[in-house]
């Protein structure tokens, strides 16, 4: 088949395809239907509710934190031997969540994967969030918050440096390098947006802040052309960040010598399950957020169904995962692991092992049918249980792992209090408040980008002039050349 | 990192009056073929202080207006190259140099332990460099640039496209590239003030 028979086919499938963007919308409606939320003066009552109760949640979370400062981590249900219980497995939650972001901004731009665009801004600033809620709790979970900075490499009174031969460090250097990177990525590609902003402002105070925030940018070519490189540089440097990120976080566990942590699946699996995790809060965000904001024609189904089939996807990957492990556990011939991995599924942590079970392994599997991808409400209840399961995940991963471990006689169970509950909800209270202020005042869907997947960009003719679709060079057109 | 390049040309050429001129003449374009043929042929005609504005990063500009690839990959090399030397560099000195700690009777000094703080100061520093270097080769922050004094710029933003060509262009005529604007189908042409 020739190059120009390729490009035919592609473009006919292409055709055969759902548009990304429906409702006869053009540039001008789309930017006014995604200005319009930020600009109105008023936001929905809903939105003042949904408030209400987030920064209530953001309060309880200080509250607990701060009675931690003055107790100590006595006041979570931690013993020996479980030194670790609801803050890593917090911490590890939060951060798997953030990797859909940077996987849909940063691996989908990569593979041209244009449908992104419309859902892009939106994971990119959850993947903020989430970092925020997860950087949180390894540093209050040291108990002297004070002496947190004994973490970076900072001349001291003792003289000493920090090991850098434990994954611990390297967990601050890989969160703190991701929190960054996708802070980054997030701002510089609000840019043209937030200078889209800055032009409709009607009043001078928004001028002000919008312009401010833009940093003088004024679409020209010049400027397009450095920033298009620039993206694609942090995109690049941003895929290869977030499979580290999880590993890193994996090697908390794998390098060391507990059974059920000491395994070299560790990084794949955990990726996998931060995508999994991630892609389906990134559902549970946007189904009520497209419905109550009226950007049904901007994320559509096909959004949703692409999500849906990511999540079936992943959650199968996972499933491989726990099966592989399991395997090992059972062909490797060492008894302590074999021991662990009956344990969890029989021992005092049967229960969450099951939960992890149903809701990473066959509430996913419901994605395999049309109807199931195409129905909102099954898509919400769906992602809202993978995200339950994937917190049991690492809850069971670090609980039952050290909760029995070589020595019968120091086994223990972990159980925990309220302080613990309450931070956990606090969590998430942080989380929606950060997320609610989002939707408020910065416009929720790239606009820029979406425009160069619409028809107005030129796509329906050869030589494609979209971002988002770019096949080849543009055919010359130097023959009629002026003046 | 003017992003032009081209001051010298402009020094060299014939001394211009002092008196305030506009900023230049600006032409809008309403759909991203008539405006990509335009740019096409404002290039053709040798005009080198000129930009085009758009709502959206169009494809084949680059070509139509012979913009060179920038040089900001070999800054973002250069900063990851700094952060992988580094970040080596900073764990010799501090677990193996300045005050050796015995971990696991490892040595004091092995790569492999120190490959993933290398790892991430290479992406730290790389991302930090593209962000600013993109900045810094767009002369961003910028607090007041004429062109927003065009009166089509308010939706250059939103839907529409601009060319404008500046009055300082050594190629620049009133009448010329007014009619160049003109046959290039531009749906406005208006003077930029400065």
């Amino acid at each position: 088949m020739s190059a120009r028979e390729a490009t035919q086919l592609a473009m006919e499938m292409a055709e055969r395809r759902s548009p990304l963007i429906t409702g006869g919308n053009d540039f001008a409606t789309v930017t006014d239907k995604i200005c319009s939320l930020v600009e109105k003066p008023h936001p929905p009552r809903a939105w003042f509710i949904a408030f209400g109760v987030s920064l209530a949640m953001t309060g309880v979370l200080f509250a607990m934190i701060g009675y931690l400062l003055l107790r100590g981590i006595g006041v979570w249900g931690l013993n020996s031997p479980v030194g670790w219980g609801f803050d890593i497995t917090n911490f590890v939650f939060w951060v798997g969540i953030g990797h859909a972001g940077t996987l849909i901004s940063a691996i989908l731009f990569l593979f041209r994967q244009k449908w992104r665009t419309s859902i892009n801004r939106f994971a990119e600033s959850m993947t903020i969030f989430a970092v925020i809620c997860a950087g949180m709790f390894p540093a209050i979970h040291v108990g002297r918050v004070w002496f947190i900075w004994f973490v970076f490499p900072l001349p001291n009174q003792n003289l000493v440096w920090p090991n850098f031969r434990s994954p611990l460090l390297w967990d601050v250097f890989a969160v703190g390098t991701y929190m960054t990177v996708s802070l980054l990525f997030w701002y510089m590609g609000m840019l043209p947006d937030l200078a889209t902003l800055r032009d409709r402002a009607k009043t001078k105070a928004r001028s002000f802040i919008y312009g401010a925030l833009s940093l003088g940018w004024r679409g020209s070519n010049r400027q397009w052309h450095r920033y298009e490189v620039a993206y694609l540089l942090l995109a690049a440097l941003a895929t290869p960040l977030v499979l580290s990120v999880h590993s890193v976080v994996s090697f908390d566990f794998a390098a060391s010598q507990v059974p059920g942590w000491h395994t070299t699946i560790f990084p794949p699996y955990f990726v996998a399950g931060a995508i999994f995790s991630g892609f389906a809060m990134v559902m549970t965000l946007i189904i009520p957020a497209r419905q109550f904001f009226g950007l049904k024609d901007i994320i559509t189904m096909r959004h949703l169904e692409n999500m849906a089939k990511i999540i079936l996807l992943t959650g199968s990957m996972v499933a491989l995962a726990y099966a592989t492990e399991i395997f090992i556990a059972w062909y490797g011939g060492n008894p302590i692991e074999r021991f662990t991995f009956m344990n969890r599924a029989l021992g005092p942590y049967a229960w969450a092992y099951s939960i992890m079970m149903t809701c990473n392994v066959l509430v996913p599997q419901i994605f395999w049918f049309r109807w199931a991808r195409r129905n909102l409400w099954l898509m919400m209840i769906v992602s809202i249980l993978v995200n339950v399961g994937m917190w049991f995940e690492r809850f069971v991963i670090i609980v039952s792992s050290l909760s029995r471990d070589y020595l019968p006689a120091a086994w223990g169970y972990f159980k925990p209090t309220a302080i613990d509950l309450l931070t956990l909800a606090g969590s998430f209270g942080l989380f929606f408040t950060l997320f609610l202020l989002f939707i408020r005042y910065l416009p929720m869907v790239a606009m820029a980008e979406v425009r160069s997947v619409m028809p107005q960009a030129g796509l329906e003719h050869g030589g494609h002039r979209g971002q988002g679709d770019y096949h080849g060079d543009i055919p010359a057109q130097h023959e009629e050349t002026g003046a | 990192m003017s992003g032009h390049g081209h001051e010298s040309r402009v020094a060299q050429g014939p001394q211009r009056s002092r008196e305030p001129s506009p900023f230049g003449l600006a032409a809008r374009f309403d759909s991203v073929d008539t405006f990509l043929k335009a740019c096409e042929r404002v290039r053709d005609a040798g005009y080198r202080r000129w930009d085009a504005y758009a709502p959206y990063p169009v494809h084949g500009l680059n070509d139509a207006m012979g913009i060179r690839h920038t040089r900001l990959p070999l800054v973002v090399l250069g900063a990851g190259i700094t952060g992988a030397g580094g970040a080596l560099l900073l764990q010799w000195w501090m677990n193996a140099h300045n005050y050796p700690l015995i971990v696991s009777g490892k040595p004091f000094f092995s790569l492999p332990a120190n490959i993933p703080i290398m790892f991430e100061l290479t992406i730290l520093l790389s991302a930090l460099a593209t962000f600013i270097g993109m900045l810094a080769f767009n002369n961003l922050p910028m607090l007041h640039h004429p062109v927003v004094n065009s009166p089509s710029f308010d939706r250059v933003t939103t839907d529409r496209f601009l060319i404008v060509i500046e009055t300082r262009d050594l190629a620049f005529d009133e009448s010329r590239t007014r009619a160049l604007l003109e046959a290039a189908s531009g749906a406005e042409i208006a003077w930029v003030e400065d």
